[in-house]
């Protein structure tokens, strides 16, 4: 019955979901009948061009990061890299990396049909990170704050040790220097190739959430394609705010394991930010190219993050300016 | 009629090869012979048990921890507890039948438990969905949580289910937030609390009442993050290859303690819990109450700040010298 639980959620899939786009890869399309319209055809350098799933136009791919990875004529959200989005919630120069250079170890020493070790070597070299999340304080318009932001492409962002490692230290981090805290997350859930530290993140992640809540600071949880199973079934759903994307998948159990093992025909919508937000499960769904603006709203509304340090009231350590910084906002 | 899983077919079939004889010593005249064969036959039929039981693989060790015999929640709430009293509902949706709870006595000392149930033929499981909790069971069990945490009751939960049950209710009501919110209040409740896990430990489902100060698990439980006919769908393309699966995923009560995830592996009797229920409760009762004096003994605070420790400490990775450490960055703020 439950067997198949995760089938969905807990990995990755090989290849990456319909609508997402591979710069570099997806040429199939510049080949499709439709385009053999276009006129400068022939010059289009491959991998340059995107199309959109939703409403079919051809994107040029500087144009579609500089709009944040959303589609101008219908507003697809296409997936967007860690780094990119960090960088479209932090003034300039003012996000501060934290544990970049912690990397998982193949500890069960796991032997499936591929190694834990190749499948590292391979989503390190595809995406240049180390590993499923990059976490760090910086500044939104000048208000200080601690973020972690997902990565799906590496390893459809599951959490195995050193994502519950990451996010638990960023959130103690927030918790000792008295910061909101902003996750943004994108992951298919526990990582399989860490049997029980995988699970265990999740008890891990909740509990430093428990105590940055007690200290009466802020956490937003943002919810991108896809948010599902361990991750969401831990920090992901304990925001104070809980924002999600447009049309976001997100769930707990993956759809076809649902439609399994109950045999029911899944409502329409089912699992989608705006199925959730009808269902009173998440606070508002946000647009990207609006993010910015909501978080630094909300952050200044809930309170602490803005609060200068001197006018601060009574709390542990007062942190040091740190040298070398650029104020920005 | 005995319940025999495949790897225990020789075991079976001694058996029956022993009633046999039995039975033919009793319609002939007793004669020495069959004597002798009797007793060789029981020897062989113990040396069997032996070498079969004290040397099964994990899969093997799931069957067992799945098998239909093996006692649940509300048989340890009889035979380890006394004075059960049931509470029901979450006070918002429903009663979650997979999920019971309430007042016991262990050895003279109030608790509160609280465990998922399975169903012991088709009806109950109906009624106990297989022992796969809404999130209404999360919710049940958080609110008897509070209440115990409210009145300095400590928490003893048992562990058995295949993982939350994955259905559109279930999504509805969200059980992602109900698990969530159950893992963030575990980890800072002031009371002594320690779980164990008696069968199956399912996923998150199982963590979702699983953030205690000290997690024991009987001898063939098992506890993991996907079941491992979910892992070989998805990491072997076939189900068939779950036996592969449960050694690589390392879920076995043995692999468990020496990853150092659990803290104690409660022994089980040759042939598994269900073979002895007596045997099995006096061994859970003695281990749980053990567990719940050394924490209960402990100041509040130590408590909190050791079981806060124990989920912190786990996990492993390699760190890059040079990045900087979460500690050493001070933001100008
Ligand atoms: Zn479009």
């Amino acid at each position: 019955m439950s067997d198949s639980r995760f089938k969905k959620n807990l990995v990755p899939p090989a290849e990456a979901p319909s609508g997402t786009k591979l710069p570099g890869s997806d040429t199939s399309a510049l080949r499709k009948p439709k385009l053999s319209d276009a006129p400068r055809r022939r010059s289009i350098p491959e991998g340059l061009w995107t199309k959109c799933p939703q409403c079919g136009a051809m994107l040029y791919d500087k144009d579609l990061a500089g709009n944040l990875e959303i589609c101008p004529t219908c507003q697809h959200h296409f997936p967007i890299k860690a780094r990119a989005r960090i960088a479209s919630l932090t003034d300039p120069d003012s996000f501060e990396e934290l544990d970049a250079g912690m990397a998982s170890v193949d500890i069960l020493q796991f032997t499936g049909v591929a190694t834990y070790v190749d499948r590292l070597a391979k989503y390190q070299k595809s995406t240049g990170l180390k590993d499923a999340v990059v976490t760090g304080v910086g500044r939104l318009d000048g208000r200080p704050l601690a973020l972690a932001v997902m990565e799906f492409s590496f390893l459809g962002g599951s959490m195995g040790s050193v994502v519950g490692e990451k996010i638990t230290r960023c959130i103690e981090t927030a918790t000792k220097k008295r910061l909101g805290l902003v996750i943004v997350s994108s992951s298919g859930g526990a990582r399989m190739y860490e049997g029980m530290f995988s699970l265990m993140q999740m008890a891990k992640t909740s509990a430093a959430l428990a105590y940055h809540g007690r200290a009466g600071l802020p956490f937003i949880s943002v919810l991108t394609n896809p948010t599902t199973a361990g991750v969401m079934a831990s920090y992901a759903s304990l925001g104070d705010l809980i924002i999600a994307e447009p049309a976001a998948m997100i769930g707990f159990a993956g759809p076809r394991v649902i439609k399994d093992t109950t045999q029911a025909t899944l409502p329409p919508g089912f699992q989608t930010a705006e199925f959730l937000q009808e269902h009173g499960l998440i606070d508002a769904i946000v647009p990207r190219n609006h993010l910015r603006e909501r978080l630094a709203f909300h952050l200044d509304l809930l309170g602490a993050a803005t609060v200068p340090p001197t006018a601060r009231a009574p709390g542990p350590e007062p942190s040091q300016p740190a040298p070398n910084r650029t104020e920005a906002g | 009629m005995k319940h025999y899983l495949d790897f225990e077919k020789p075991i079976a079939e001694l058996q029956r090869k022993l009633d046999e004889l039995r039975a033919h010593s009793e319609s002939v005249s007793l004669g020495l012979n069959l004597e002798t064969e009797v007793a060789l036959m029981e020897k062989k039929l113990d040396e069997t048990r032996r070498s079969i039981y004290s040397n099964l693989s994990p899969w093997q060790r799931v069957q067992l921890a799945r098998h239909p015999k093996r006692p649940y929640t509300l048989d340890y709430l009889g035979s380890v507890f006394t004075d059960f009293q049931e509470l029901h509902g979450d006070r918002l949706f429903a009663d979650d039948r997979a999920m019971v709870g309430g007042f016991a006595r262990l050895d003279g000392r109030n608790v509160m438990v609280i465990g998922t149930q399975k169903g012991r033929d088709t009806k109950e499981n109906i009624l106990r969905n297989f022992g796969s909790a809404h999130p209404e069971g999360y919710r049940k069990a958080l609110r008897l949580m509070r209440l115990a945490d409210r009145f300095q009751l400590p928490i003893i939960t048992l562990i058995d289910t295949a993982g939350a049950y994955p259905g559109v209710g279930a999504e509805e009501r969200h059980i992602a937030e109900a698990i969530a919110v159950n893992l963030r209040e575990m980890a800072v409740m002031r009371v002594p609390m320690v779980a164990m896990v008696i069968g199956e430990g399912g996923s998150g489902g199982a963590l979702g009442i699983g953030v205690t100060d000290r997690v024991l698990i009987l001898e063939n439980a098992y506890y993991s993050v996907i079941s491992p006919e979910g892992c070989a769908a998805i990491l072997w393309k076939d189900r068939a290859a779950a036996p592969k699966a449960a050694g690589a995923l390392k879920i076995t009560a043995r692999d468990l303690l020496e990853l150092k995830l659990v803290d104690e592996v409660v022994p089980e009797p040759l042939g598994g819990a269900h073979t002895d229920l007596e045997a099995t409760s006096q061994a859970v009762r003695q281990a749980l109450s053990r567990h719940l004096a050394e924490v209960e003994a402990l100041p509040e605070e130590d408590r909190l700040s050791r079981r806060y420790e124990k989920y912190r400490r786990m996990g492993h990775f390699v760190e890059d010298p040079v990045t900087p450490h979460a500690d050493a960055v001070s933001p100008d703020v």
